[in-house]
């Protein structure tokens, strides 16, 4: 026994410098250890932290595809006007000069006759009928000016000028809008807002599931581990001591979660985008997800990591604190 | 060491565990607490480890007011009193050098001192050949030695012992009688509860008497009575 008080006079002075590191690597190699020995249980509690982070993923990376679509369909309204053929050249850049001071207009093209027969043989190489067609006739396409508006919601000032009757008589055919367009968008807009409202609801309530299941799986922990907890307290372990590697085992299971979750989408994205030939999926582009997905793919481990250990910290301490009744 | 004035214990349904009780053990003292089931032995220890708080009455312990005691200081409190039970409490997953070793990971020793120390201990104890077994694999004598090497590990104050020889024959009670008067020479305070006669009169030490909460008798060197 003397022997023994002399080391510890010894190493008194160092003790006390690394005391709390000591106590803290204990309880992380204490949750490791009770995470090993729980993998039953905790199998259950990571499977649906998995899916709620899974949820979670989707959920952000179709947000973004949704506003991508919109954007890119919003990029493509535009106004056309149809000139008669006989509308000079004066005449012409009088118009575009015209157009080019109304506030709302980014940019006025202007595309010829040749040009119009051009693009049209150009969309139908495939049909050679439609071809042989235009070809025997003189050519019927009108020259056009294809207006990009600024912001596609506010094309009335545009209107109002094309509609003057002056303006009018230049005009082979009726002025296309991209009126039916606009509503379709419209459309799109406003799913994506119900998806993100529906997406942000079924995140919550699967959290809330999942925390459920922590919570009954650190309950049960605590019950078969009571013995070993109730010698804890009697040997004077701090509850902090105690508590603190049910903690990390939960944080181990979100980490476990979110990869496992990873690994699933990366692998649901790379045989969708394979086996669908990148094709568009009505709104969904499903390309577009999963080279988002791909871009992203460190913010996206690092938010999933992130958000499995919150929602495993939170829940296992709330969990601990209400069945680890340490006095 | 142990100071106890007036200390009553009140639980809701039955009437006092503990009435009035007052005692005062010195440093290095050997007491032995005799009392039936139900007497109050346990009360009494419960008090001391801070488990449950007296309804009334003044604790002192190694110089700590158990008034003045905030929660944090409990963990540190238990630290500093050895404790050892009738069913060993032992945990049944670590080899005998892990459960003594237990004790001073709570506590926050480097892990070289740790590996240092617990040997020395199971020496005291004779059961350095035991070291890496577990605990299913001694008999319940050697298991009581362990848990009393993970009680005196840390160098306690004071040792309480509730009832340690409650489950054991009568030769295995006495290898862990005589492992506590070893504890004792070595300058530590022990406090003791049993039920048998042969220790108490073997041991020749002082002896406090509880019956119905209340301390009917306390002899310098007592003999066995109730």
């Amino acid at each position: 026994m003397s022997l023994k008080k002399k080391t510890r006079a010894k190493t008194n002075p160092k003790m006390k410098q690394d005391h709390k590191f000591i106590t803290l690597e204990r309880i992380f190699k204490n949750g490791f250890v009770n995470f090993g020995r729980n993998i039953w249980l905790a199998i259950a509690a990571m499977a649906m932290m998995g899916i709620t982070l899974t949820i979670l993923l989707f959920a952000v990376v179709a947000n973004a595809t949704f506003s991508h679509t919109i954007t890119d369909i919003t990029s493509h309204i535009d106004v056309s006007v149809y000139l008669k053929d006989n509308v000079t050249n004066k005449q012409r850049n009088d118009l575009i000069n015209n157009l080019k001071s109304i506030d709302n207009i980014q940019a006025v093209a202007y595309i010829s006759k040749d040009q119009a027969l051009k693009n049209y043989r150009g969309q139908n190489l495939n049909n050679k009928e439609l071809l042989a067609a235009i070809s025997e006739t003189d050519n019927p396409l009108p020259a056009s000016l294809v207006i990009s508006p600024k912001d596609p919601n506010k094309l009335a000032s545009i209107k109002d000028y094309l509609d003057k009757p002056a303006v009018k008589s230049l005009q082979s055919d009726p002025t296309s809008y991209s009126g039916d367009r606009k509503a379709a968008i419209d459309k799109i807009a406003k799913a994506t807002h119900f998806f993100r409202q529906a997406g942000i609801i079924g995140i919550i309530v699967f959290i809330f599931i999942s925390m459920l299941i922590i919570f009954n799986t650190i309950r049960m922990t605590i019950f078969n581990r009571r013995d070993e907890l109730v010698i804890m307290r009697l040997l004077g372990a701090t509850p902090g001591y105690i508590r603190g590697p049910f903690v990390v085992e939960t944080m181990l299971y979100g980490v476990v979660a979110a990869i496992v979750s990873l690994v699933i989408c990366g692998g649901l994205f790379a045989v969708a985008s394979s086996t669908l030939q990148a094709s568009s999926l009505g709104l969904l582009d499903i390309k577009y997800s999963g080279d988002y997905f791909k871009k992203n793919l460190w913010l996206i481990l690092t938010t999933q990591i992130l958000a499995g250990i919150i929602i495993g910290a939170l829940s296992s301490t709330i969990a601990a604190r209400r069945y680890l009744r340490l006095r | 060491m142990i100071l106890l004035d007036r200390v009553t214990k009140t639980y809701n349904t039955r009437g006092s565990a503990l009435e009035r009780v007052s005692l005062h053990v010195e440093p290095k003292e050997f007491v032995i607490i005799v009392g039936q089931s139900g007497a109050g032995k346990s009360t009494l220890f419960k008090l001391l480890t801070r488990e449950e708080k007296p309804t009334s009455g003044k604790i002192i312990v190694g110089g700590m007011d158990y008034d003045k005691l905030r929660d944090k200081d409990i963990p540190l409190l238990r630290r500093k009193i050895g404790v050892v039970f009738q069913d060993f409490k032992l945990l049944s997953d670590r080899t005998v050098s892990e459960n003594v070793a237990f004790a001073l990971e709570i506590a926050g020793l480097p892990t070289a001192e740790i590996k240092h120390t617990v040997p020395k201990v199971l020496d005291v104890v004779n059961l350095k050949s035991k070291e890496n077994n577990y605990p299913r694999e001694l008999s319940g004598g050697e298991r009581q030695r362990v848990a009393i090497a993970r009680a005196i590990v840390r160098q306690p104050k004071i040792l309480i012992a509730d009832e340690p020889t409650g489950n054991l024959d009568p030769k295995h009670a006495f290898d862990v009688i005589k492992v506590l008067e070893k504890i004792n020479q070595f300058g530590t305070t022990v406090l003791l509860t049993t039920h048998n006669q042969e220790i108490v009169n073997y041991l020749k030490r002082r002896v406090v008497t509880i019956k119905d909460g209340k301390i009917i008798s306390d002899r310098a060197v007592g003999k066995y009575k109730l």
